[in-house]
């Protein structure tokens, strides 16, 4: 005790102090050391099998997320065999049960990826790293949807992507550990700029308005080549925040720049609102160059129209599926959900259900949870019965070839849940692309020992 | 001469073992995860940085989440540019953040006051907008910066070829994962605790003080305050730069939403939720917030059920519905609660009811003066 009552020199401290941390801090090293003995990441070996939901619950495409949210506890019922199995009754080829996945039952943890990287990322670590899920799904955003897609990768960890529209998912960010069934930007570009040269003619000028992230440029860039091998001029593309809420001080100078088509390429709350402004501001009883003033939203979903309202009403778009549709796999998914919830499934809500069916699915014929081989089991499956035909998961680059909706605002809506209607159903074929012209490398499938 | 009292010494080796056990000790509260643990150091860091300049010189900065975010851009860059190895990128965000806070630190501290957390807050959210507009080629815009395929890695293409995939942060060959990126983090925070600690008690923490309780007394006794204050500012921005890259070291990807002003206004209320002016105080605002944020946020109906299950079935009902708006997406409801509770009962923060308990069991001796008293404490030169 003298020498502590003289004090301690600074060396003195830092010798005692660095022995001290270096002592404790590898002692638990130790022991963690044999949570990595198990084969690969979160090797289910209880009754149960998680998977992770990180979906938006706030942010601009929080309605999408709640919607993705009841569409997966959907999911997760039909495949533990309660309700009234949904679209296992569909799905062709199809190895499911109804009695969970491997014979476990299947569970799942949430988190709130607020529509943004950092959050999301962090929350898919916290369901990989603490609740054991060998699993992660969802996203309501591309840019989140890339960022947690990395994160999978380096965990060994497979990602279903939910609605993610961006080019880059599956183009210049793609992984082996990312699979996405929702189209894509370019096969927007591609299926809805015939309908527009139709429409509205082949001398038309086009103002861009874009969320200024991957999803945005990609689809800003698909649109542009569609539209301008039309003929189409763009006068300006202008790039806006994500989650703006107020579009006014972008509106403005679109009423002054000669343009006579708008391209809003929002989603979610932002598309809500900017098109409500551009409607406010009076552009769609405008006329510019002698013609008509049109309003074109390249990604459409039921529940943007439902939130625009009136004013989405003849405003031309593009859809991954819609709950109107005649085969099937969507009556059967309409009629369930609807049963559930009492509104029939967004977009979003079908992509995610779809998602988890196809990696139980997956699963069931790899016969194992481990990634590399549920993974050999997705790429260049072919299947039908989920509602868009027939579909392939593309190897190359973990993309879902199927059909594209072009849809329209009701003019004359029925009910409330009446607001799209499907004008054009295109054939894969025509939205079909070689997978090189984006770039970008899988990666390898053996797991890094991470998690 | 560099003699620590016996006091501080004991709180710096009791801190560090807490800081090390955190795997051992958060256990039960499901809060024991590398990547949680990982926050909890990097934000600790965050917060006893700021605290240099908000508790001890008195000035409220609205905008240090610009420094956080400067330092994980510039470390994601040294990813990118040169190597892998967290070191390059820990000596780069420092640096860029530390001559970041002294542009913006000559410019805000000419004034003080409100003034001054305005013109902070300015910047913060300039650079912020910059990070989205302008400067989209360097930061890549809402997207967040990532690493790359394609990316030079100069340093590390001299020693070896690129493997397959995506590269992952390293400490000298050793992979930054898991548990071994936790204790590579808790270093640095008790490191710059340390530091923090012999700052509050050095000549120079005394004229930091000393601005905090009267910058115009010692103006008039000749004193020229603004070097103080400005090395002040420089230093809290170097924490939050450090902060910042060890974020980007955990997890190689920088977004601008960290420069956010709620990423500004989170770090002023860890600070004051723990105790603005102590040592410790911070850092526990930091671990609850982010305990908040990580554990309160996950609670989803199921297990509020499953937590309320012992009582009858129409009671549990009720309490779930109840509950269930405080957790989940409610977590900042619960939080703001916290914060005002916190504030008017103990205006010190958690580390003032921490010394109302220690006074508890010391009746017979004075009582220490809390902290809003002992900044009017008649000071030995007086």
């Amino acid at each position: 005790m003298t020498l502590l009552k003289r004090g301690l020199s600074r060396r003195r401290v830092l010798q005692t102090g660095m022995a001290g941390i270096i002592g404790t801090g590898v002692a638990p090293l130790m022991f963690t050391k044999g949570a990595w003995a198990q084969e690969f990441c979160n090797n289910p070996t209880g009754d149960t099998v998680t998977i992770g939901l990180n979906v938006p619950l706030t942010g601009a495409y929080a309605e999408e997320g709640a919607d993705e949210l009841r569409a997966y506890e959907l999911a997760v019922k039909h495949l533990n065999g309660e309700g009234d199995g949904g679209l296992l009754n569909v799905l062709q080829p199809s190895a499911l049960k109804g009695n969970g996945v491997l014979g476990k039952k299947v569970a799942f943890v949430t988190s709130d990826s607020q529509t943004k990287a950092d959050v999301a990322r962090a929350g898919a670590t916290r369901m990989i790293e603490r609740d054991g899920a060998l699993m992660i799904t969802g996203g309501s955003s591309s840019g989140v949807a890339v960022a947690v897609q990395g994160l999978c990768q380096e965990m060994g960890v497979i990602f279903m992507a939910g609605l993610t529209h961006s080019n880059d998912t599956t183009g210049k960010d793609k992984k082996r550990y990312g699979f996405r069934h929702f189209f894509n930007a370019y096969q927007s570009g591609v299926a809805l700029g015939p309908v527009l040269g139709q429409e509205y003619g082949k001398d038309r000028k086009a103002y861009h308005l874009t969320a200024d992230y991957t999803w945005g440029w990609t689809q800003e860039e698909s649109m542009k080549n569609a539209t301008e091998a039309l003929g189409w001029e763009t006068v300006a593309a202008v790039r806006t925040p994500l989650g703006a809420g107020d579009f006014s001080q972008f509106l403005t100078p679109v009423l002054n720049s000669g343009a006579d088509v708008l391209i809003l390429n929002h989603y979610g709350n932002d598309m809500v609102n900017s098109l409500t402004q551009a409607v406010q501001f009076g552009m769609r009883d405008r006329e510019v160059n002698g013609k008509q003033f049109q309003i074109v939203v390249p990604l459409f979903s039921e529940l943007m129209a439902k939130g625009a309202g009136a004013n989405i009403k003849g405003i031309f778009g593009t859809s991954n599926w819609h709950w109107n549709l005649q085969d099937a796999g969507t009556k059967a998914f309409t009629k369930s959900f609807g049963a559930e919830y009492g509104a029939p499934p967004s977009q979003a809500a079908h992509t995610c259900y779809v998602q988890t069916l196809l990696y139980a699915d997956a699963c069931e014929r790899a016969g194992t949870f481990y990634p590399p081989e549920v993974i050999k089991a997705l790429e260049g499956h072919d299947f039908d019965g989920m509602g868009n035909g027939p579909t392939t998961y593309r190897a190359e680059d973990h993309q879902c070839m199927k059909n594209v909706l072009v849809v329209r605002g009701t003019e004359n809506p029925t009910s409330e849940y009446d607001v799209l209607e499907v004008v054009q159903e295109v054939s894969r074929d025509a939205v079909d692309y070689d997978p090189s012209i984006f770039g970008g490398d899988l990666g390898p499938a053996e797991p890094a020992p991470m998690c | 001469m560099l003699a620590m009292p016996r006091k501080d010494v004991v709180l710096f080796l009791g801190f560090a073992a807490v800081v090390l056990a955190m795997p051992i000790w958060l256990q039960p509260f499901g809060a024991a995860y590398p990547d949680l643990l990982n926050r909890f150091a990097i934000f600790a860091i965050f917060a006893v940085g700021f605290n240099i300049l908000f508790g001890l010189t008195g000035y409220l900065s609205f905008g240090h989440a610009a420094f956080f975010g400067v330092g994980s851009y510039a470390a994601v860059w040294s990813f990118k540019l040169l190597s892998m190895d967290a070191l390059p990128a820990l000596v780069f965000a420092i640096v860029v953040s530390g001559l970041f806070a002294l542009a913006i630190g000559f410019l805000s501290l000419r004034r003080s006051g409100i003034y001054f957390s305005i013109l902070t807050l300015a910047f913060a959210q300039m650079s912020y907008n910059l990070a989205y507009s302008v400067f989209t080629p360097i930061t890549n815009g809402e997207t967040g910066l990532q690493l790359s395929l394609n990316d030079s890695r100069v340093l590390d293409r001299m020693f070896s070829e690129p493997g397959p995939g995506l590269p992952s942060p390293t400490l000298l060959g050793t992979p930054l994962s898991g548990y071994v990126a936790f204790y590579f983090c808790a270093f640095f925070l008790i490191a710059t605790f340390f530091i923090a600690q012999r700052v509050t008690g050095s000549p120079f923490g005394m004229m930091l003080k000393g601005i905090k309780s009267n910058q115009t007394r010692m103006n008039y006794t000749g004193v020229n305050t603004r070097p103080y204050t400005l090395a002040a500012f420089v230093i809290s921005g170097m924490y939050a730069g450090l902060a910042g890259a060890l974020l980007a070291i955990t997890d190689p990807l920088a977004g601008a939403e960290r420069m956010q002003w709620t990423a500004s206004g989170e770090v002023v209320l860890m600070t004051i939720l723990g105790g603005a002016g102590t040592l410790v105080g911070p850092v526990i605002g930091a671990w609850l917030i982010k305990y908040f944020e990580n554990i309160f946020s996950a609670i989803n109906d199921g297990i509020l059920t499953q937590f309320w299950g012992f009582l009858p079935d129409g009671a549990q009902h009720t309490a779930v519905l109840i509950s269930s708006k405080f957790v989940g997406e409610g977590w900042f409801l619960t939080l703001g609660l916290v914060f005002v509770l916190i504030v008017v009962f103990l205006p010190g923060g958690v580390m003032e009811g921490v010394r109302r308990i220690a006074a508890l069991f010391r009746p017979n001796k004075p009582t220490p003066a809390s902290a809003g008293t002992t900044a009017s404490k008649p000071h030995p030169a007086e």
